[in-house]
C-alpha cells in the first residue's frame, strides 16, 4: 500500500467557490468596471453614436461639475438640499428613536401604535406632494414634510425590530440581578440597541435623499433638484449630471459619515455585526 | 434539624397550546436545598430542569405548588436570586469591571465600595488582568468567569446556574468545574445548577435531583455518599474514589430508561 498519488498541478481558476482574494485584486476589479464604464461613454460620444446634446462626454460632465462648484449659486443649492434633509431628518429621528424603542419593548404600545404605523409605510409619501402644497404652500414646509412622512415610519419599524431584538438573557440577567422596569429600560434595552439605531439611520438617510430630489424637482426654486430642473429647460444636459454626481457623492458621503460615526461611538460591537 | 434554603413543594407546569390543548411540563415536583449546599438538576433533554430553574428564578410562575426561599415564598425575579445563562450575558457596552459591578450599580452601591467588591470578585474568577477589557476581546471560558463575578458581588441568597458550562470545550468546562467548587467553598454560596453531563454532575453536586420527562417529575434524589461529604478540588480524584463508576452507571441506566420510554413512545 505504498501508492502515492503524484501531485497533480492544478489549473489556477478565476472562478473558485468562495474563495477568498488580496485587497489588491480587489481594488483592481472595481476600479476597473468604472474605468470601462467612463472609457465606453466617452468613445461612444467621440464616435458621434449618441447626441451630444442629449449625452455629454464624462470629461464635459467633470469639467462642467468644476465649473459649477465655483459659482455661489450652485453652493447655495446644495447647502439649501443639505439643510432640509439635516432638519428633516433630525425631526423623523427624534419621534421614530423613542417610539421605537418603547414600541419594541412594551407589547401594549406595539399592539397600540404598530397597525397604524405599519399602514402608512405602505401609502407612498410622494402621493401626498399636492395636498402638501396645499397646506403648505410653495415654501420649505411641503419639502420637510414629504421627507419627514418618507422617512419617520420605516425607522420607526426599523428602531422596534432591532429593540425586539435585544436578547432576552440581557433582560432577565438585569431581572435576576434585582433591575426595576426602569432600569431594565435604560441600562439594558437602550444602550443594547443604540448601536443598531445609528444603522437604522444610516439606512434611512438614503430614503432621505431620494425624497430630497422628488420634493425639489416637483416643486422648488432652489436645491440641487430645482437647479437640474433649470438646467433641462435649457438643455443643459451635461448640469443634469453633474447634479447627479453631487447628489451620489453627498449620499456616499453621509453613509461614510455615519459608519465612522459607529465605529466612534460603538467600538466594543464586534465587527462582525458591524 | 435546620430549615432548608430552597424548598420546592409539588410544582407543576402546564402551557397552553393552542385552543383548550394543554401540555403538561412538570408534574409534582418537590426538593429541597440546604444552605451552602451545591444542588444539581440533572435529567435527560426536555425534562424541564430549565423550566424548573426559571420557575426559582421567578422568571417563569409555575401553574401549581410553592417555592420559598428562607421560608418566603417567591414572586418574580429578585437579587436574592442571580442567575447565570448559558448563553453568554456580558453586557458587550461595558467593560468587566463595569460588568461585575452592574448589579451594585442598581443597588445605588457607593463606587468606592462598588470597586472594591469587583475586585475581588474579579480576584475569585482569575480576571484582574482584565478589568479594563470589553466582553468581545474574551473566550467564552472569561465571558462566564464575568457572569459568575458579577452574580456573586451582587451578594445573593442563591446563585443559579442554567447549563453554566454548557457552550465550552471539554477542557475550559473541566477548568471551569474546578474553579466553581472553590468559588462554593470560598464564599459559602447555595447553589442549584442544571447540567445534562453526568460526570458534571457527580463531580460538583452535593446533591442530585433527577428529572424524568412527559412530564417531568423528580426520578431520584441522590446524596453521593462515596464523596464522603466532601468536595474536591481536582476532578480526577473525584473519578478514582470507590463508588465514582457505580453512581455514573446507576444514572446512565435512568437516562436510558428515559430514552427507551421515548423509543416506545415513538413506536
Amino acid at each position: 500500500m505504498q501508492y502515492q498519488s503524484p501531485p497533480t498541478p492544478r489549473a489556477k481558476r478565476w472562478l473558485e467557490i468562495r474563495k477568498p482574494i488580496s485587497r489588491k485584486n480587489a481594488v483592481i476589479l472595481g476600479a476597473s468596471l468604472w474605468a470601462a464604464f467612463f472609457i465606453v461613454w466617452e468613445l461612444a460620444v467621440k464616435a458621434g453614436f449618441v447626441t451630444e446634446l442629449l449625452m455629454p462626454s464624462p470629461i464635459k460632465v467633470l469639467s462642467t461639475l468644476a465649473g459649477l462648484l465655483s459659482t455661489p449659486d450652485f453652493l447655495m443649492d446644495i447647502g439649501a438640499s443639505m439643510l432640509r434633509v439635516a432638519v428633516s431628518f433630525l425631526m423623523a429621528c427624534l419621534v421614530a428613536v423613542p417610539l421605537g424603542i418603547a414600541m419594541g419593548t412594551f407589547r401594549v404600545l406595539e399592539a397600540f401604535f404598530n397597525p397604524f404605523m405599519a399602514a402608512w409605510r405602505y401609502l407612498p409619501a410622494p402621493s401626498f406632494i399636492p395636498v402638501l402644497l396645499m397646506w403648505f404652500g410653495t415654501g420649505e414646509g411641503p419639502k420637510l414634510a414629504l421627507l419627514f412622512i418618507g422617512v419617520v415610519f420605516f425607522l420607526i419599524t426599523l428602531v422596534m425590530d432591532y429593540t425586539k431584538q435585544v436578547r432576552q438573557e440581557f433582560v432577565e440577567t438585569s431581572m435576576t440581578l434585582g433591575g426595576n422596569r426602569k432600569q431594565i429600560l435604560w441600562t439594558v434595552i437602550v444602550p443594547a440597541v443604540l448601536p443598531n439605531v445609528v444603522v437604522a439611520m444610516r439606512q434611512m438617510m438614503a430614503v432621505s435623499w431620494t425624497y430630497l430630489v422628488i420634493a425639489e424637482i416637483v416643486a422648488s426654486t432652489n436645491g440641487i433638484g430645482a437647479m437640474m430642473m433649470r438646467a433641462r429647460r435649457f438643455l443643459h444636459t451635461d448640469e443634469i449630471m453633474a447634479g447627479i454626481v453631487v447628489i451620489g457623492v453627498l449620499g456616499l458621503l453621509c453613509d461614510m459619515a455615519f459608519r465612522w460615526l459607529h465605529r466612534l461611538m460603538f467600538p466594543y460591537v464586534e465587527e462582525s455585526a458591524r | 434539624m435546620t430549615p432548608p434554603k430552597l424548598s420546592l413543594r409539588e410544582i407543576g407546569k402546564r402551557y397552553q397550546i393552542g385552543a383548550g390543548t394543554e401540555i403538561e411540563a412538570i408534574r409534582g415536583v418537590s426538593f429541597e436545598v440546604m444552605e451552602n449546599e451545591i444542588c444539581v438538576l440533572l435529567g435527560p433533554s426536555g425534562c424541564g430542569k430549565s423550566t424548573v430553574l426559571r420557575m426559582v428564578a421567578g422568571l417563569e410562575e409555575p401553574s401549581s405548588g410553592t417555592i420559598t426561599l428562607d421560608g418566603r415564598q417567591i414572586e418574580g425575579p429578585g437579587r436574592d436570586r442571580g442567575m447565570v445563562f448559558q448563553a453568554y450575558t456580558s453586557f458587550d457596552w461595558l467593560s468587566v469591571q463595569q460588568n461585575v459591578e452592574y448589579g451594585m450599580r442598581l443597588q445605588h452601591v457607593p463606587a468606592p465600595e462598588r470597586a472594591r467588591r469587583a475586585q475581588h470578585f474579579l480576584d475569585l474568577v482569575h480576571l484582574s488582568k482584565f478589568a479594563k477589557a470589553y466582553p468581545k476581546q474574551l473566550s467564552g471560558g472569561m465571558k462566564q468567569r464575568v457572569a459568575i463575578a458579577r452574580t456573586l458581588a451582587n451578594d445573593p441568597e442563591m446563585l443559579l446556574m442554567d447549563e453554566p458550562f454548557g457552550a465550552l470545550d471539554a477542557e475550559t468546562r473541566w477548568h471551569m468545574q474546578e474553579l466553581m467548587i472553590s468559588i462554593a467553598e470560598e464564599t459559602k454560596t447555595t447553589i442549584l445548577m442544571v447540567t445534562h453531563d453526568i460526570e458534571e454532575a457527580i463531580y460538583m453536586a452535593d446533591r442530585i435531583v433527577f428529572l424524568s420527562r412527559h412530564p417531568g417529575t423528580v426520578a431520584a434524589n441522590i446524596v453521593p455518599a462515596f464523596k464522603l461529604g466532601k468536595r474536591w478540588r481536582r476532578k480526577e480524584e473525584v473519578l478514582e474514589l470507590d463508588g465514582y463508576a457505580e453512581l455514573e452507571r446507576d444514572i446512565m441506566k435512568l437516562m436510558r430508561q428515559q430514552a427507551s420510554d421515548e423509543v416506545h413512545a415513538v413506536a
